[in-house]
C-alpha cells in the first residue's frame, strides 16, 4: 500500500492541523516541565535564567535518594521475578495449540485489565488477612504481577516471529533441549527479553497507586515521595525530580523500542 | 487434565499463572467476600461477620434516629466518573481520529516515529505527566501567564482544581489509547480504496463517510473501550488536578483505606467498578470479536 | 542388495483426538538401504513429511516401529539419532556465521574446535562455497542457503540425510542444478539419502528408489524406471507421467500365460505374471509411447482401431487422440522423424500397436 501524501485527494480539511495540535498537546507538558526544572526563579514560571541548582538540591535530599533507592530495589526486583516468568510462559505458549489455552491467555494479561486501584486495594487486603507486614516485600510481589505482561507480550511476539524449525534443527544437530535453548532459542530471544525487561523496569519504576496501597512506612517509592512534595506545594524540586523520572523513562523506552527492532 | 499435567509446556506456563492467579486472581475474589464482611469498629473488619452494609450504605444512609435514608453523595462520585469518562472518550476520539488518520498517511518510516511519539508519554510517570499539568493549569501559571501577557486580564484563570481541570489530564492522559488502534485499523485499509472511491465520483466526505469511517470502526471502538475502562478507574488525575474536591470511584475507594477506614464499603466498591470493567469488556468482545468469527 | 539402514514397520501416526482425528499415516512399512538415494514421492497431504519427521525424532509413532540398523530408535529423541535433517525452510541459525552453523552439530558432539573447524573447510569445498565461512545466512542467496543447510547436516557424517523438499522454494533453473548437486552430494559421501518430493521429474530423475504414497500408505516401492514402466496401481500410473487405462476381462491364454480381452474383442497378451487368482474385469494401463499407429488397411483382424481426433504437433513428437468408439480413448505419442509414415490426419482410420509388455494389469 503506497500513499502519495502530497496526492490532494489526501488533504482533508483539518487533518494536518489536528495532528499537530496533538503532538503539541502531548509534548507542551513536557517539554515545559523539563524546562521549568532548569529554571533559576524560585517562583517557578517567570524564566529568569539557567541553573542546575535544583537538581542538586534534589540530588543532595537523603530523604528523596533513599527514595529512589526503594524504587530501583523494586523495580530490579520485580522485573526479574516477572521476566523469568514471561520469558518461561512465552515458550509455553508460542507451540501449537492446547486445552485451556484461552484461560491461559486471559490469566497472563489479567493484570492488564482490572483497574489499578482495585487491584492495590484487593492486593491490600490479601496481604493484611495473610498477616504478612506491608513493607519492600509486599511491593514488589505486587509489582511482578503487573509486569509479569508487560515482560510477557515483547517476548511472545518475538518467539512467535521465530521459525520453530530452528529449534528441531538444533535438537538434529545433537543439541538437546537445554543446549538448544541455550545456543539457539536464547540468543534469537534476547532482544525481546530485554526489551520486556526493560518495559516491567519503567512500569515499576514509575508505578504509584499500587505501591501507595501496598507499601509501609520503610516502603516508601519516588513516585510516592513526589506525590508527597506535590501536596505540600510546587516547588523547584519536585520540577528537577519529575524532569528525572521523564528522563529516565523516556530513555528506557527509546532503548527498549530500538533493542525490539533488532533483526537478523 | 491429565496429559496438560505430563506436558512440558504445562511447567513452562505454570509459574506466571500460578504467580498470577494467588496474588491477583486470589485477592479479587477476597475482596469480594471482603465487602460482604461487616466493618471493624476501629477499621479493618470483622472476619466471619456477614453484612451487606457496605452494599446498602452505597445509597441510603443511617440518620441519628437509625432509620434508613436515601443518600446519593455516593451515586453522584459514580456518575460523575462516567460523565467525565464518556467525556474523555469523546475528546479523544476528536483529536485522536484525525491523527491516527493523518499518521497513517505518511511515509512509513515517519509513520513509525510518529507511532512512537504517540506511545511514548505512556511509559512516563503518570503522577509527573499530572504534576505538569498543574504548572500549566494553576493561577499564575503557564497558560495563565500567556494570557495576561497577550493583554487578557485573566485575574486568575481558577481553572486547576475544576472539572475541566480533570477532564484535561484524562483526555491527555488516556489519548494514546484512542490513536493506536484507530491506527492499527486505518494502516490496513489499502488506500487504493479511496482512491477507486473518488475515482467513482465520491467528493471527500462520502468517501470518509462511506469508506473511511466504517474501515475504522474496529480501531474506533477498540480505542473508545482502551480509554473510557482505564478513565472510569482513574485515581491519580482527580487527585492532584481535582485537588480531591473532585473524587471520582478510584479516590471514593482509596478513601475508604485512608481516613474514612471503611474496608467492607472499599471492597464493595472495588467489585462493583471491576464488575463494570469486565462487563463493558464482554459487552465490547461479543459486539466486535464474535461478529466476523460467526461470520466466516 | 546391501545392508538396511532404515527401516519402518506398520509404522502408523494419528494426529489430534476424538472428532478431529487425522490418519496421517495407516501402517506403513519401508526398508531403506545404505547408500541409497530413496525417494518418497506423493501428493501433498499424503504424510511425507510425517513418515520422515517419525524418522528424525521429532513425532512420535502412534503405533509401529522404526528401526535404524535393526535397533528400535522410537523413544530416542533427535539428538540422540545418527540422523540429520535438511529443512524446508533450511532452518540456518541466523545468529551464526555460515562456518558457526556447518561446526554447531560437531561441537555438539564434542569434536574438538580445529576438527571441527577442517570439517567445515572440508564441508564448503563440497558444497562450492569455499570463500563464504564468514557470512551470516541472511547474506546469501537462497541457493547459497539451500547448500549451506546441506553442509551442515552432512558435516556431522550422519548414517541417513533427511530432506524435505530441500528444493521447493528455489526457481526452476536453480532446481535443475541442484538437483543435479544434490546427487553428486549423495554419490561422493556415500550417505544414505532420504528425499522427499511431490514433483514427480525430479523423483525419477534423482532416486535409486521411489516409494509412491497417497493418503497415508505406500503404494508402491521400486526404481525409478519399474515405477515408470510397470506401476502397479492406476494412482501411481496416472501421478507419474501420462497413462492411458482401457478396461478389459482377464483370459487365459494357453501355455500358463494370460491375456487381457478388450471391450471391442481384442485379445493382447501379457507378459505380466498375473496371479491366477485373478479374473474378471481389469484396468490395464499403457504409456502413450509405448503405442504406435499404422494405416487401417495394414491392420490384423483383432488390432485395435479408431479414428484420429486430434493432433498435436509438439517439435520432437507428436501426440495423437484417438477415438475407440464406445466411449473409449487412448492418447498415442509418437517421435518425430522416426519413420515416414508416422504421419496422419485428423479423421483417419488407424490400428494401434503395441508391445505386450507395455501392458499393465492394474491392483484394483
Ligand atoms: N501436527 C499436526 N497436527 C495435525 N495434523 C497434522 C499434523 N501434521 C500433519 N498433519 C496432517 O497429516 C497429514 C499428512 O501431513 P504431511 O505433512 O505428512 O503431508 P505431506 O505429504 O508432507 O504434504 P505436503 O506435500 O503438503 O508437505 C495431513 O492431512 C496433515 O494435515
Ligand atoms: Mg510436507
Amino acid at each position: 500500500m503506497k500513499v502519495d501524501a502530497s496526492n490532494p485527494l489526501w488533504r482533508f480539511r483539518g487533518i494536518t492541523s489536528t495532528a499537530m495540535f496533538f503532538f503539541a498537546y502531548l509534548y507542551l507538558p513536557i517539554v515545559v516541565l523539563i524546562a521549568l526544572s532548569f529554571n533559576e526563579n524560585r517562583l517557578a514560571t517567570i524564566w529568569t535564567g539557567f541553573t542546575m541548582d535544583w537538581y542538586v538540591t534534589a540530588l543532595s535530599n537523603d530523604d528523596m535518594l533513599r527514595a529512589a533507592q526503594n524504587s530501583i530495589v523494586v523495580a530490579i526486583s520485580a522485573t526479574v521475578l516477572a521476566t523469568i516468568a514471561a520469558t518461561l510462559a512465552a515458550m509455553g505458549m508460542s507451540r501449537g495449540r492446547f486445552k485451556g489455552e484461552a484461560g491461559v491467555s486471559a490469566m497472563l494479561v489479567l493484570p492488564l485489565l482490572v483497574p489499578e486501584i482495585v487491584t492495590a486495594i484487593a492486593t491490600l487486603l490479601f496481604f493484611v488477612a495473610l498477616g504478612i507486614k506491608l513493607g519492600l516485600l509486599t511491593v514488589i510481589l505486587a509489582h511482578t504481577v503487573f509486569c509479569i505482561p508487560f515482560a510477557y507480550l515483547p517476548i511472545r511476539a518475538r518467539l512467535e516471529g521465530m521459525d520453530p524449525a530452528l529449534v528441531e534443527a538444533a535438537n538434529d544437530l545433537y543439541a538437546n533441549d537445554w543446549k538448544a535453548f541455550r545456543r539457539v532459542t536464547l540468543p534469537l530471544l534476547w532482544p525481546g527479553i530485554l526489551s520486556g525487561a526493560m518495559l516491567s523496569f519503567i512500569i515499576s519504576l514509575d508505578d504509584f497507586v499500587i505501591s501507595y496501597f501496598v507499601g509501609g512506612a520503610g516502603s516508601t517509592t519516588l513516585p510516592i515521595y513526589i506525590f508527597g512534595m506535590i501536596r505540600i506545594g510546587i516547588t523547584p524540586e519536585v520540577n528537577a525530580v519529575s524532569a528525572m523520572m521523564l528522563i529516565v523513562s523516556i530513555v528506557f523506552v527509546s532503548i527498549s523500542f530500538m533493542i525490539d527492532r533488532i533483526r537478523y | 487434565m491429565g496429559n496438560i499435567l505430563r506436558s512440558k509446556r504445562f511447567w513452562l506456563v505454570a509459574p506466571a499463572v500460578v504467580y498470577i492467579g494467588f496474588f491477583m486472581a486470589v485477592p479479587l475474589f477476597q475482596m469480594a467476600y471482603v465487602s460482604i464482611l461487616e466493618r471493624g469498629d476501629y477499621g479493618g473488619v470483622n472476619w466471619g461477620a456477614f453484612s451487606m452494609d457496605a452494599y446498602i450504605s452505597f445509597i441510603f444512609e443511617r440518620d441519628l434516629m437509625d432509620n434508613l435514608v436515601v443518600n446519593t453523595d455516593y451515586l453522584q462520585i459514580f456518575a460523575r466518573s462516567f460523565g467525565l469518562s464518556a467525556m474523555t472518550t469523546v475528546f479523544a476520539l476528536l483529536l485522536g481520529f484525525p491523527t491516527a488518520f493523518y499518521i497513517s498517511t505518511q511515509p512509513q518510516s515517519r509513520r513509525n516515529f510518529l507511532i512512537f511519539l504517540v506511545t511514548i508519554p505512556f511509559w512516563t510517570n503518570i503522577l509527573v505527566r499530572n504534576y505538569a499539568w498543574m504548572l500549566l493549569l494553576r493561577n499564575g501559571g503557564l497558560i495563565d501567564g500567556v494570557l495576561n501577557w497577550m493583554g487578557l486580564e485573566t485575574g486568575g484563570l481558577d481553572i486547576l482544581y475544576t472539572p475541566y481541570a480533570v477532564s484535561i489530564g484524562l483526555t491527555y492522559t488516556y489519548l494514546p489509547f484512542m490513536v493506536l488502534p484507530i491506527y492499527a485499523s486505518l494502516e490496513k485499509l489499502d488506500h487504493r480504496l479511496v482512491e477507486a472511491a473518488f475515482d467513482l465520483g465520491a467528493d471527500k466526505r462520502r468517501a470518509m463517510s462511506r469508506v473511511i469511517l466504517p474501515l475504522a470502526a474496529p480501531g474506533i471502538a477498540a480505542g473508545s473501550i482502551l480509554v473510557f475502562i482505564p478513565c472510569l478507574g482513574a485515581y491519580v488525575t482527580p487527585e492532584l488536578l481535582g485537588g480531591g474536591k473532585f473524587m471520582m470511584i478510584a479516590n471514593l475507594i482509596g478513601s475508604q483505606f485512608g481516613a474514612a477506614r471503611n474496608w467492607p464499603l472499599g471492597a464493595g466498591l472495588g467489585f462493583v467498578l471491576l464488575a463494570l470493567v469486565l462487563i463493558s469488556m464482554m459487552i465490547y468482545s461479543f459486539k466486535f470479536k464474535s461478529l466476523p468469527e460467526e461470520s466466516r | 542388495m546391501s545392508e538396511v539402514v532404515i527401516s519402518a514397520r506398520s509404522v502408523s501416526k494419528i494426529f489430534g483426538s476424538g472428532g478431529d482425528k487425522v490418519t496421517a499415516l495407516d501402517s506403513v512399512s519401508v526398508d531403506i538401504f545404505q547408500n541409497e538415494f530413496f525417494t518418497m514421492l506423493g501428493p501433498s497431504g499424503c504424510g511425507k513429511t510425517t513418515l520422515l519427521r517419525l524418522i528424525g525424532g521429532f513425532e512420535q509413532a502412534s503405533s509401529g516401529q522404526i528401526l535404524l540398523e535393526g535397533k528400535e530408535l522410537n523413544d530416542l529423541p533427535p539428538f540422540k539419532r545418527p540422523i540429520n535433517t535438511v529443512f524446508q525452510s533450511y532452518a540456518l541459525f541466523p545468529h551464526l556465521t555460515v562456518k558457526q552453523n556447518i561446526t554447531f552439530g560437531l561441537e555438539m558432539q564434542g569434536t574438538s574446535r580445529k576438527q571441527a573447524d577442517g570439517r567445515a573447510e572440508e564441508m564448503l569445498e563440497l558444497v562450492r562455497l569455499a570463500e563464504y565461512g564468514d557470512r551470516l545466512p541472511s547474506q546469501l542467496s537462497g541457493g547459497q542457503q539451500q547448500r549451506i543447510a546441506l553442509a551442515r547436516a552432512l558435516a556431522p557424517a550422519p548414517k541417513v540425510l533427511l530432506l524435505d523438499e530441500p528444493l521447493s522454494a528455489l526457481d526452476l533453473k536453480l532446481r535443475k542444478e541442484m538437483q543435479v548437486e544434490l546427487k553428486r552430494l549423495q554419490t561422493e559421501t556415500g550417505i544414505t539419502f532420504v528425499f522427499v518430493t511431490h514433483d514427480q521429474e525430479e523423483a525419477l530423475a534423482m532416486s535409486d528408489r521411489i516409494a509412491v504414497m497417497k493418503s497415508g500408505e505406500i503404494l508402491q516401492i521400486g526404481a525409478p524406471r519399474e515405477i515408470y514402466e510397470a506401476p502397479t496401481h492406476r494412482f501411481v500410473a496416472d501421478f507419474i507421467g501420462d497413462s492411458n487405462f482401457l478396461v478389459g476381462d482377464l483370459v487365459d491364454a494357453g501355455a500358463g500365460k494370460r491375456a487381457v480381452k478388450l471391450a471391442g474383442g481384442q485379445v493382447i497378451a501379457l507378459t505380466q505374471d498375473v496371479s491366477d487368482q485373478r479374473s474378471g474385469e481389469v484396468t490395464v494401463s499403457v504409456r502413450p509411447e509405448r503405442l504406435g499407429l499404422i494405416a487401417d488397411s495394414e491392420a490384423g483382424a483383432d488390432q485395435l482401431a479408431g479414428t484420429v481426433s486430434t493432433v498435436i504437433y509438439f517439435g520432437t513428437d507428436t501426440t495423437y487422440q484417438i477415438d475407440l468408439g464406445n466411449d473409449a480413448r487412448l492418447t498415442v505419442r509418437m517421435q518425430n522423424g522416426v519413420g515416414a509414415n508416422a504421419d496422419f490426419a485428423e479423421g483417419d482410420r488407424v490400428a494401434i500397436t503395441m508391445s505386450p509388455d507395455a501392458i499393465r494389469v492394474l491392483a484394483d
